[in-house]
């Protein structure tokens, strides 16, 4: 009887647009104006990939291998030689982009902070073979985004 | 023989046994860093540590304290591995954590043990010691501050490798392991020592940051830098070899290798024959070519001339295979004119044990006088050498030498120079060698003169004379230089009845009685300068090196890393090489090349369609090849030639070594121990 009633008297939709009028003109608004506004990130977030300097503007890769050694999906891939100067560098520092699953296990492998998995989510591309990154592409992010990158490893590196 | 207690696992060992041996029989692990089962005891690491029931209230270094009748060890108590972290805690406190730019990182003794053994943080805040690295010429790199003081490497030097340049200085935080002043570390077994050393203090410098272990691809095979067979085991990484490493082979090489079996592989990367080249007629320029063109080339150039007018010769890398189809192509063609012996050496052949390393290399372990015949088995055969060393270390068994006089790491009486003083020898000693196993080795190189034969025929009676054939022993050993040379010998890769030999092929070249000559890899006797202009030549191989610079038509064929084969060392011994990486260019299979060739040329297709197929061949033929990594005991029969023995002195068929064959000579790491190990006067006398 009770459910007969209701639905005569169509409860459920006038809840519904009591709902959408309280969201519409008493509560403080929740979505963002993406892309003049984002979002807050966490430091942690793993989003597209850096190769850092340090401040004197060397790299910092040593080209040790263990990014690519514990990468899941293989997808970094690593040559290295002795430079001139005696100190061990890569030649070539490719990450396959489309193959990556943004685990952060190459970051959390790396010893000396080089390879690091920055706040940029925005690098969405026409083509595949804009996503297959070499080292210019990568230690071109890192000099993009240093300022953020090292504020959010000096924020994190309480917890580790 | 004491009875011993390890971990209540009972074992009865041999006097003289280590703890740290017994327990190694037993499957029980022991850590360890300065012991090493080929050197000497040091017992300075310290990591070995164990405790011993009812002996010293401390613990005891397994590797230096003998197994005693009714010990009770215990490898795992307490007491131990308490020990063995305070141990570790010490050997970390002055080594750097560098482990990522380490090329030893990953396989480091240090790095596992301490991961194993070790405890989890450093107590120590202070500073670090840092030592100044050592120049230890262009192999190996140096990074004293990692070194942990083992000495594994002043004891491989100055034991295995008979250089003793290297020493440790000072005491306490000072000591230091370096060479004495002015001292080059001028050994071809250098490159061993980076395998003995247990951390990243000495290192590989050509492949200085190349690669880690864990992406290389492990091939094992067989080396072909000499006669002996080593075995390697190559590291690939895609289409790259990335270095190369010794096998365990008790009979052969033991766990060394020699320096240009290790380092000449960058020699593979450059100066490659990567597709077939056709010899240009009116410019003399060398053109790119199909296959298919170069085979029809060579089918017009052999219409109609006659099998005696052509001619085949096989060079030092070869492998078995493709003697046999260069062999079954020639006789298809007609042709008796084959020979394998490119240094031109005369020998009989007649009998397998003639031309073998009869005795073994691992029965050199077992001579007790040995007799060198015109040979620097040094730079033919290092591995022959560090036995022959070996042995003299642990018996003091007298050594003599006629030859030129040659640095062996060893003392030896030095007897003369020509087969004069080789026949004043038999005279003065005949049958009064009291030697229970006399051995007599004799350098390729006493047969490449004309008289040849003689001296074989000298040889054998010096053999039979001075008691080196005995029952149950056979001392007559022949060291070949060339890898392929045995097998060739054994399948018969030489001049059938009426054909040619070596040296008139090559003269056929130039007065036109050759009209067409097949050079399967054959590179070793400067043939652009000895080959005459009257023959068409085609060189099969996979370097542009002498025999390349001649040939009419070149066919690019792969390396020894890059296919499967049969090798024959100098004992007699078939061993499988096995493909590591693929051919560069368009270069096939030696083999490949020439079963596609006589689809083109000769009477009818070689009857094989795969290397299993000729293989089956093989070993239908020759029974020894049945028998894989084995030696076939071959039997003694006398041999006797008459002729007049020239008075000319023994030569040496090894002048440079680091510059022996194609793939040496177009590796640069080789050109730079070549300028750095090979002294001024040698250079001048080679040239």
């Amino acid at each position: 009887m009770n459910k007969i009633l209701r639905a005569f008297f169509l409860t459920e939709i006038v809840k519904g647009f009591l709902l959408t009028l309280k969201y519409m003109f008493f509560v403080p608004r929740v979505t963002i104006n993406y892309p003049h506004e984002k979002g807050p990130l966490s430091p942690r977030f793993r989003g597209e990939h850096a190769l850092r300097r340090y401040p004197d503007g060397t790299e910092r890769c040593i080209a040790c291998k263990l990014c690519e050694a514990a990468c899941p999906a293989l997808a970094i891939t690593i040559e290295a030689e002795e430079q001139e100067d005696g100190s061990r560098r890569t030649t070539r520092y490719d990450i396959d982009m489309t193959k990556c699953i943004y685990c952060g296990l190459c970051q959390e492998a790396c010893p000396v902070d080089a390879i690091v998995e920055g706040p940029n989510f925005e690098y969405a591309t026409e083509t595949r073979e804009e996503l297959y990154y070499n080292k210019e592409k990568l230690l071109d992010n890192g000099d993009r985004w240093e300022a953020q990158l090292a504020a959010n490893i000096a924020k994190d590196s309480g917890y580790s | 023989m004491p009875k011993i207690t390890i971990n209540d696992m009972e074992i009865e060992v041999e006097q003289g046994t280590s703890i740290l041996q017994a327990a190694e029989q037993l499957g029980v692990e022991i850590p360890r860093f300065c012991y090493h089962d080929k050197l000497s005891v040091a017992a300075n690491c310290r990591m070995c540590l164990v405790e011993v029931e009812g002996g010293p209230p401390k613990p005891v270094a397994s590797c230096a304290m003998a197994c005693g009748d009714g010990m009770v060890v215990h490898t795992d108590s307490d007491k131990v591995k308490k020990a063995r972290k305070g141990v570790m805690e010490f050997l970390l406190i002055n080594h750097p954590l560098d482990c990522p730019v380490c090329d030893q990182g990953g396989e480091c003794d240090l790095q596992d043990q301490a991961v194993a053994y070790g405890f989890d943080r450093s107590r120590y805040n202070e500073e670090k010691l840092v030592v100044s690295d050592n120049d230890y010429g262009p192999l190996i790199g140096t990074v004293m501050t990692r070194c942990i003081n083992c000495t594994r490497c002043v004891r491989f030097a100055e034991e295995i490798a008979g250089t003793p340049v290297l020493g440790q200085f000072n005491r306490g935080e000072n000591a230091k392991v370096g060479t004495f002043i002015g001292e080059l570390l001028d050994t071809e077994l250098s490159g061993n020592l980076i395998d003995v050393c247990p951390v990243g203090a000495l290192t590989s410098k050509p492949y200085a940051y190349k690669a880690r272990s864990w992406e290389l691809t492990k091939t094992e095979t067989i080396d072909v830098h000499d006669a002996l067979g080593c075995n390697i085991r190559v590291d690939s990484r895609g289409r790259e070899v990335m270095r190369i490493l010794p096998r365990l082979n008790e009979d052969i090489n033991e766990e060394w290798i020699d320096d240009r079996s290790r380092f000449s592989y960058d020699g593979l990367a450059y100066g490659r024959i990567d597709r077939p080249y056709i010899r240009d007629k009116e410019s003399g320029r060398l053109l790119e070519t199909s296959w298919e063109e170069a085979f029809t080339v060579i089918s017009d150039k052999l219409k109609g001339v006659k099998g005696d007018n052509i001619a085949a010769l096989a060079g030092d890398l070869v492998d078995v295979e493709s003697m046999v189809a260069m062999k079954d192509l020639m006789t298809s063609l007609g042709s008796n004119n084959i020979d394998c012996r490119t240094d031109g050496a005369v020998f009989s052949t007649e009998n397998r044990s003639s031309y073998l390393f009869n005795s073994t290399i691992a029965g050199i372990d077992d001579a007790d006088a040995i007799l060198l015949i015109g040979v620097d088995p040094r730079h033919e055969a290092t591995m022959v050498n560090a036995r022959i060393r070996k042995n003299w270390l642990e018996k003091k068994i007298p050594i003599s030498l006629i030859g030129r006089e040659v640095d062996l790491t060893y003392p030896y009486e030095h007897l003369g120079t020509s087969p004069k003083d080789l026949e004043k020898l038999i005279k003065q000693y005949a049958g009064k060698v009291t030697a229970k196993k006399p051995m007599m080795i004799v350098g390729s190189g006493v047969f490449a003169r004309e008289d040849g034969l003689e001296i074989h025929s000298l040889l054998h009676k010096a053999a039979e004379e001075l008691g080196i054939i005995k029952k149950g022993w056979n001392g007559f050993n022949i060291l070949h230089s060339a890898a392929s040379r045995v097998g060739g010998l054994d399948v018969g890769f030489l001049p059938k009845e009426g054909g040619k030999g070596f040296s008139d092929i090559v003269a056929g070249t130039k007065d036109g009685s050759i009209e067409a000559l097949f050079l399967l890899g054959a590179d070793e006797f400067n043939a652009h300068v000895n080959i005459g202009w009257k023959s068409f030549v085609i060189y099969q191989g996979h370097h542009g090196d002498h025999a390349a610079q001649r040939a009419d038509i070149i066919l690019p064929a792969a390396a020894y890393t890059e296919k499967d084969g049969i090798y024959v060392n100098t004992e007699g011994r078939p061993q499988m090489s096995h493909k590591a990486v693929g051919p560069v260019g368009a270069a096939k299979a030696d083999w490949a090349i020439i079963r596609e060739m006589s689809e083109y040329v000769g009477a009818k297709p070689l009857p094989y369609n795969s290397q299993l197929e000729l293989r089956t061949r093989i070993y239908k033929e020759w029974a020894i090849f049945k028998k894989m990594d084995e030696v076939t005991p071959a039997k003694w029969s006398g041999f006797f030639c008459k002729g007049k023995l020239s008075k000319d002195d023994f030569t040496l068929p090894v002048q440079n070594y680091y510059m022996n064959n194609p793939i040496c000579r177009a590796s640069k790491t080789m050109a730079q121990c070549a300028k750095a190990f090979t002294k001024q006067k040698e250079l001048e006398e080679a040239a």
